[in-house]
């Protein structure tokens, strides 16, 4: 393995941000020049959205059921088993079902986005579209980021909604708690602050998880070893943003709506 | 195709033309990772005129028609393509410039998610041009490639060849004013190299658009010098003596520099040693 020096480690480093950041930037701007590639966008919101539904469904519905059955045992502990419904809920709508649905999709499409492009970069189809007068920031990054962002809030939203059931078929069927209670519970303990944070974190999520797909595969070199790797670090790097995002986000968004 | 009927005077028209640079490179350099690629190129190409870039594997071939293209930007030099400065321009202005070159890369580079038609369609559907007309003009430059018939076809179900003539399809079927081609015949057995040329010397005679072709095989640049498009024959026929301009010249690098810049007869007679080791 080549061992590189500190130096060139941050020069490299700095690159690779002052080119995501000039990337992401356009994937922005574009939404507002023409041409804009409506049919593309619908595209890859049928791929990201619909292709992500039984995996972020299944992983919510898991994920509220596990929240709730630790959950009780810890409130039984102070005979406040009714509670389940409120940790549950502010657990789910706030932190877990913005991050899980984000990794997700990270884990998908980032992953989906690097390949794609990558595959196309080293075969020089990136090349032939720039010779044929075609922007492939607008063409490919643009409806990719669009499409994230739009179908990472549904999502999120969906995944929110199967964590809470989740929670409520562990409660019902292991705990034997009421049903009204528990979606009463659920749905008292939540304040406009919680829902709001649980709405934006998505927005900035799959506008991390698509530009960061699509920078790896534009930037990949070396045949197909050089598309694996981009597929592999995509995935980890907008993996890695979302969960640092998440806790500077989560504590700007609690300080505003304080 | 049965190629267009030309006017009487057309081969006249070949040597008549008045000579306007297309191109034009000075002092360009460029380097990568450190190593320099090409090292102070000059050189200009004619409107109507076909340049051969010769050179050993590496020597920078590739790189002038990225350049050109402005897929690169240079480090040092200016670069002129129809009478823009593409090494000065910024990427969102050169979109409109390349609508007018067209480029046949080394490995044909098609879309591999389009079919052929929408591939050759690409830079029409791009310019919102009416469906109608985007049909007859992808069927007339699949015609011109002799591959009608692929129509509805994916590039992986094509062979090697075919896909190259897609590629030539799909760089001509808007008749820009430059063709660049990229290793046309690279890795293609000899008789699907022939057909490759036989399509490029068509395209040089019936429509006249100037052209940089990159090349490893000496054979294909010597047989583009010396063949024209016989259009009553349907095709390609030496020169053998008729008062034919191909107005094709060579140009050779090496070591990033250009050593050799003239026509088929000058290389031939050249004294430089490495030209003669190279063309023997």
């Amino acid at each position: 393995m080549e061992l590189i020096s500190p130096t060139d480690w941050t020069k490299n480093f700095v690159l690779a941000v002052q080119e995501w950041t000039n990337l992401a930037a356009r994937s922005i701007a574009n939404v507002f020049r023409q041409p804009r590639y409506v049919a593309d966008t619908l595209q890859q919101a049928d791929l990201i959205g619909v292709g992500s539904l039984p995996i972020v469904v299944l992983t919510g519905f898991f994920t509220g059921g596990v929240l709730a059955l630790n959950a009780a045992r810890t409130l039984e502990q102070y005979g406040s088993l009714s509670l389940t419904g409120q940790l549950v809920s502010i657990s789910m709508v706030r932190e877990l079902g913005p991050t899980l649905a984000g990794l997700m999709v990270a884990g998908r499409n980032a992953s989906g986005m690097a390949s794609e492009l990558g595959s196309m970069k080293v075969t020089e189809q990136i090349d032939a579209m720039r010779a044929l007068g075609t922007d492939p920031s607008k063409k490919l990054v643009t409806p990719r980021v669009v499409a994230t962002i739009i179908m990472l809030f549904f999502l999120t939203i969906i995944c929110d909604f199967f964590g809470l059931t989740g929670g409520f078929a562990v409660s019902q069927l292991g705990l034997h708690l009421d049903a009204h209670q528990y979606w009463s519970n659920a749905y008292q303990s939540l304040e406009f602050g919680d829902v709001i944070i649980g709405l934006i974190k998505p927005l900035l999520f799959g506008f991390l998880v698509a530009t960061i797909g699509c920078y790896y595969g534009l930037t990949s070199r070396g045949g197909t070893q050089g598309v694996g790797r981009a597929t592999t670090q995509a995935v980890v790097a907008a993996s890695i943003l979302i969960l640092a995002v998440n806790y500077f986000a989560s504590q700007l968004l609690l300080y505003l709506l304080k | 195709m049965p190629a267009p009927v030309l006017p009487a005077e057309s081969s006249a028209r070949l040597t008549d033309a008045q000579p306007q640079p297309v191109i034009v490179f000075e002092d360009v350099a460029i380097s990568f990772e450190g190593s320099p690629v090409l090292d102070g190129i000059s050189f200009s190409l004619e409107r109507g005129e076909t340049k051969a870039l010769l050179g050993v594997a590496g020597s920078g071939k590739s790189t002038i028609l990225k350049l050109t293209m402005g897929l690169l930007q240079p480090d040092r030099g200016n670069i002129w393509v129809l009478g823009q400065e593409v090494s000065a321009m910024k990427e969102e202005d050169l979109f409109e410039l390349r609508r007018r070159i067209g480029m046949v890369f080394q490995e044909s580079a098609l879309f591999d998610s389009l079919t052929v038609r929408d591939n050759v369609a690409y830079r029409l559907i791009e310019e919102d041009v009416p469906e109608d007309k985007v049909q007859k003009r992808v069927e007339e430059a699949l015609r011109f490639v002799e591959l009608e018939h692929t129509l509805n076809m994916l590039p992986s179900e094509l062979s090697g060849g075919m896909r190259r003539r897609v590629a030539i399809a799909r760089a001509i079927v808007d008749q820009p004013e430059i063709v660049l081609y990229d290793s046309p015949t690279g890795g293609l057995d000899p008789v699907t190299s022939t057909t490759i040329i036989e399509l490029i010397v068509k395209q040089r005679d019936v429509y006249h658009n100037s052209s940089l072709l990159v090349s490893h095989r000496l054979q294909d640049a010597f047989t583009m010098a010396t063949h024209y498009f016989d259009r009553n024959q349907n095709r390609m026929v030496p020169v053998n003596g008729a008062h034919i301009d191909t107005r094709t010249s060579f140009l050779v690098l090496r070591d990033g520099k250009v050593i050799f810049d003239g026509s088929a007869h000058d290389l031939a007679t050249n004294r430089d040693e490495y030209i003669r080791e190279y063309i023997s």
